[in-house]
């Protein structure tokens, strides 16, 4: 077992950085979709904008250009958040699908428009000075920058939490998750929490693409694959489930990359393999957090 | 306090309410029956705005809040205990009651002490998730988040469905509070001993209209009315 698990060290940290960045995106997606049922199909967009803006800001250069970086990812993607959520608010009553297609559309421009700008090459970002060199792991040298990844992402999810499970903003939060109309009966406007809560979760997102972009680059299709893993994500961990997106996200991580890394060929099976069994076993995922109400 | 005109509404293409006409006085308690399915949950979630109105009007102390949002009917002094309670299951009655007091801070008697008066099985429970309480204490909760956000108006839609008769005289008992303290009430009640224990007046409603409306004492007095109205004794 030692053995085994020595073997395949760097393959199980590899995964909790994927974990850690899925649960970063994740979270933003589960709580507005569980939240105010606005199902952003642009998330995966916003990431790519902030893995694009590391580029433009030379954030693989200096701590300057990678701070750069994430402020002002982090200010983009609050505004791309508060104009969703201003676009979306005229579709409020119509279905759920209406909305998907209002941020699918967004997706597909952002993605255009990122592909005229940058050009449809992979450009590669590489992590801040200081971080370059790899640390040593129980006798494997790990890349340093993706420790430091998996730090973030475990800070961030701890940050994340105790904002949403012990504040009275997070309680605020997870009674709009339950039952949003009960929350505007006690006179609190449904659009505004709404507001905020997109504006942090696409935050969430550029800076996820910020910080993921020493490992993954920024390419075309990126939107898409990371989308799909933080949809995966929220599926199994359940819709408006801080905890859910955490195991989720920890799950598809090593899925990611534990699976591929002992079973290569099966790997795509894998994902949507859990995927699917969870949905068998839990329809609603391991940690529903909407209530089902007439 | 309250004066509703013709009001019109219900659900894509069926209009459940046919133009409902209907006051309550200020303190009063207004006793609202009717058979299963005549309309009385959609005038509630119509008079919150909840369920969008077609036609008519809603007015709160002479204030036109007919169409609106269902914050700013609330903020206009309107407070819902909804049918089926509908509690935020996994919040603790604490997280309930700092929610809707602070909405409601100082425009009002009402505060989280004064509630845990009329309420004493909630202080009991106050660390308890919402969702691991019994009917009758999501019942109280429901009641405590209303009256918290301070409401000159409470819109009640069958408190004490699905409750023990020691819970539902609790339910009465809380209501008779409410109302010494100058909260106008409209309560929707298939328990007729609960909704003749504590209303003014009964409307009684049928196929999405007010067909009936009288004090308390005189439809009580007349069993015929409420046997033709309710199909009861």
């Amino acid at each position: 077992m030692i053995g085994w698990f020595d073997a395949n060290l760097v393959s199980i940290l590899n995964g909790f950085a994927i974990g850690s960045l899925l649960f970063i995106l994740a979270v933003g997606l589960s709580i507005v979709f569980g939240m105010m049922d606005v199902l952003n199909l642009a998330h995966g967009a916003f990431f790519l904008v902030g893995s694009y803006l590391s580029v433009t800001f030379l954030a693989g250069a200096s701590w300057g250009g990678f701070l750069t970086a994430l402020g002002v990812a982090a200010l983009v993607g609050l505004l791309a958040g508060g104009v969703l959520s201003g676009m979306t608010e005229p579709l409020a009553r119509r279905p759920i699908l209406d909305q998907a297609l209002l941020t699918l559309g967004i997706s597909l421009i952002v993605a255009e428009v990122l592909s005229i700008v940058y050009g449809n090459d992979v450009r590669s970002v590489r992590p801040p000075p200081g971080l370059r060199g790899s640390t040593d792991v129980a006798g494997d040298a790990y890349p340093t920058y993706r420790l430091l990844l998996i730090g973030i992402g475990l800070a961030l999810a701890l940050v994340v939490w105790l904002v949403v499970e012990r504040t009275s903003v997070g309680a605020l939060v997870r009674a709009s998750v339950a039952d949003r109309e009960m929350v505007s009966a006690m006179g609190i406007d449904n659009r505004k929490v709404k507001v905020a809560v997109l504006g942090l979760g696409s935050m969430l997102a550029t800076v996820a693409g910020v910080l993921a972009a020493p490992v993954y680059g920024a390419r075309p299709g990126l939107d898409e694959t990371i989308l799909l893993l933080a949809l995966v994500v929220i599926v199994i961990g359940g819709l408006g489930s801080i905890r859910g997106a955490l195991i989720g996200a920890l799950v598809i991580g090593q899925v990611e990359s534990l699976g591929r890394a002992l079973l290569p060929d099966l790997a795509s099976f894998i994902l949507f393999g859990t995927l699917a069994l969870v949905l068998v076993v839990r329809p609603r995922g391991l940690f529903a957090g909407k209530v089902a109400h007439s | 306090m309250l004066e509703v005109r013709g009001l019109r509404s219900g659900y894509r293409r069926s209009t459940v309410l046919q133009g409902v006409d209907l006051d309550v006085g200020a303190g009063r308690v207004l006793g609202l029956l009717g058979r299963n399915g005549v309309g009385k949950t959609t005038l509630v979630h119509t008079l919150m705005g909840l369920v969008t109105a077609t036609a008519g009007t809603v007015r709160i102390d002479g204030r036109d809040v007919t169409g609106r949002r269902p914050d700013v009917v609330a903020r206009a002094g309107v407070g819902l205990v909804p049918q089926g309670r509908r509690v935020w299951p996994p919040l603790t009655v604490t997280e309930h009651l700092d929610l809707a007091a602070r909405r409601g801070r100082g425009a009002g008697p009402w505060d989280v002490p004064r509630v845990l008066e009329l309420l004493p099985r909630l202080g009991e429970r106050r660390r308890h998730a919402a969702g691991q309480l019994s009917g009758g204490e999501q019942q109280m909760l429901a009641i405590a988040r209303a009256l918290l956000t301070n409401p000159r108006l409470v819109l009640m839609d069958e408190p004490s469905d699905g409750l023990a008769p020691a819970v539902v005289d609790q339910i009465g008992g809380a209501i008779g509070g409410m109302k010494a303290e100058g909260v106008t009430l409209l309560v929707v009640e298939q328990d007729l001993h609960l909704a003749f224990a504590v209303a003014d007046d009964i409307a009684v409603m049928d196929k999405g209209r007010i067909v009936h409306r009288s004090s308390t004492r005189e439809f009580r007095s007349d069993s015929s009315v409420a046997h033709a109205l309710l199909g009861v004794a």
